[in-house]
């Protein structure tokens, strides 16, 4: 495997997850629609990785400025996404109790 | 730490994010299916603050800090009817951290391992998934903006249509792939920075046609977009964390917009052509005469409701306008105490997104058992005493089913007219989102209650107390 350009195993990685994607979601209940979008916002938010290697270097110049800013709005939807699922999750939760 | 511990970190987020989704089988699982989530985003932060090139913790984790404590005080502030515009801010966001990675990772190439030595110029294959990923998450914000600005009413929901619309929008996407194409030849700032400002143009101009009624579908698409953003960034920086993350929302939300377009029975290109809605008045000149119906008081539709065995409340998105969910709880525990079988019917777009009526009511505390989705309870209808409409119209309109003419023909429609009893609460005769006259409203065994909903339900509790 050596010789495979790294475009080659992103793209295997890439199409396999979106066929895992497509199996688990179908199999959501469309009641959570709502709190699935929330959540996968938040799950979206993963981008803050790829901004905190952009704000990585030492030397600090443009590029590592623009990840900072990057890494601000990720961490908005990563917070907000988890806890507004779970305010969302815990009003359907509080019914089926009752 | 090393690069091949780092990778197997990010496996077990990538297996955690997938278990959240899981979860969303059933409320229940819900729950820790998000813990999952939440867990799976720790174990990715904490290990990339460990690789090697990250430098700057301090500065990282200030950002963090702001940015979390914005996202957790909005998280709690927000109003469940505001959800919508909450979820096209958070796209834009997505959208925009795309672009901004994307132009620090062109800056400096070598910086994140994307060319082996400083000063190389890109490859051919990063010089495309730089381009891809930048214009997909330019798009994004743009295009999010311009949703959030229709759902929160700041922009009017009506389409905006004007002539050569679609061929400006073709010809600025040969622009924006020629600029990308020049990209590609020769990587420099001038290519892709007008590559990037005609991307956020073009995410303007697609968007600004599409009507409120089409909203739903709208926010799926750029739910999925937003994915693929990030999927994309994870291309350039060869980071498999991003691609399976972002691949996961990118089919969650084309898997919706694709639920919803079905539930509409709309071609997913019409939507996103735009214009529905619009011209409106045309549709409903119906026959031109004036047809008959008969509307009663509050007080009848408890009389009715009371001596019913079985009750099924369609509530649309006017329950929600009128902020009348609490009473309607108040209501059907009130019919509940009489015997009564009450049960709410679900149309996959009765609220502003998918679900978005499933989480209004569930708010207003009404058990999750009595809230049935469409399939499930649409041959309960005939069966059924009293069927209360209120907030609701173009989803219960025969003329889906019986009228080939109608432009709503072939919609799935929640087959209320087959109740023995129909209450429609209304404000008035108006038209719904599709402008179109609705045939139940005329049936001799409707009776349409005219008033504010909520003032409506009030008073049917006032009766039936």
């Amino acid at each position: 495997m050596s010789g495979v350009d790294p475009f080659v195993l992103n793209l295997t990685v890439f199409v396999l997850a979106i066929f895992v994607g497509y199996h688990v979601v179908w199999n959501v209940t469309p009641a959570l629609h709502t709190p699935l979008m929330a959540v996968t916002n938040a799950v979206s938010g993963i981008i803050i990785v790829g901004a905190m290697l952009a704000a990585g270097p030492r030397e600090m110049d443009i590029g590592t400025v623009l990840g900072l800013v990057a890494v601000t709005l990720a961490a908005v939807n990563v917070f907000g996404g988890f806890l507004v699922t779970q305010r969302m999750l815990d009003m359907f939760k509080k019914k089926s109790k009752k | 730490m090393s690069a091949n511990f780092v990778a197997l970190a990010y496996l077990v987020a990538a297996v955690l994010f997938i278990l959240t989704l899981k979860g969303l089988s059933s409320p229940v699982s819900a729950l820790r299916g998000n813990l999952f989530g939440m867990t799976g985003m720790t174990i990715a932060v904490l290990t990339t603050l460990t690789v090697h090139s990250v430098q700057n913790v301090t500065y990282i984790l200030i950002a963090i800090v702001i940015g979390g404590s914005i996202g957790a005080v909005v998280a709690r502030r927000i109003q469940m009817t505001e959800m919508p515009e909450l979820v096209a801010a958070m796209h834009s966001l997505v959208g925009l951290a795309a672009v901004l990675i994307a132009m620090a990772a062109f800056n400096n190439p070598f910086a994140y391992g994307i060319v082996a030595h400083a000063g190389d110029t890109l490859h051919s294959s990063n010089r495309i998934e730089l381009f891809i990923g930048t214009f997909v998450g330019a798009i994004t914000f743009t295009g999010s903006i311009i949703a959030f600005g229709k759902l929160s009413g700041k922009l009017s929901g009506k389409p905006l249509v004007f002539a050569g619309q679609h061929w400006l929008n073709l010809g600025l996407g040969i622009v924006m792939i020629g600029f990308g194409i020049a990209f590609f030849i020769t990587p420099s700032w001038t290519p892709f920075l007008i590559m990037t400002a005609v991307a956020l143009l073009l995410g303007v101009l697609l968007i600004v046609p599409i009507g409120g009624a089409d909203m739903p579908v709208v926010v799926s698409m750029l739910n999925s977009y937003s994915g693929w953003a990030a999927a994309g960034i994870g291309f350039t920086l060869n980071n498999n964390m991003l691609i399976i993350a972002g691949s996961l929302v990118g089919s969650s939300g084309a898997i919706l917009s694709y639920i919803m377009c079905k539930a509409m029975n709309r071609a997913f290109l019409n939507v996103i052509l735009g214009g529905f809605g619009g011209e409106a008045a045309v549709a409903d000149s119906g026959d031109g005469k004036q047809k008959n119906y008969r509307s009663g008081s509050a007080d009848d539709a408890a009389f009715l409701m009371g001596n019913a065995s079985s009750v099924i409340i369609v509530p649309g998105y006017g329950l929600a306008v009128a902020r009348a969910q609490h009473a309607i709880n108040e209501m059907s525990h009130l019919l509940t105490e009489k015997g009564v079988n009450v049960r709410y019917a679900i149309h996959p777009v009765a609220g502003r997104m998918p679900g978005h009526m499933n989480v209004l009511l569930a708010e207003a505390e009404v058990p999750y058992e009595q809230v049935v989705e469409m399939d499930e309870i649409n041959n309960e209808f005939a069966d059924t005493d009293v069927v209360l409409v209120i907030g609701a119209n173009d989803v219960v309109n025969p003329a889906a089913k019986n009228d080939k003419s109608s432009p709503i023909y072939g919609m799935p429609i929640l087959e209320a007219h087959k109740a023995r009893t129909i209450l429609v609460v209304k404000r008035s005769m108006a038209t719904g989102y599709a402008g179109l006259d609705n045939d139940l409203f005329y049936m001799d065994k409707t009776m349409m209650i005219f008033g504010d909903a909520k003032k409506v339900v009030e008073d049917i509790i006032k009766s039936l107390a």
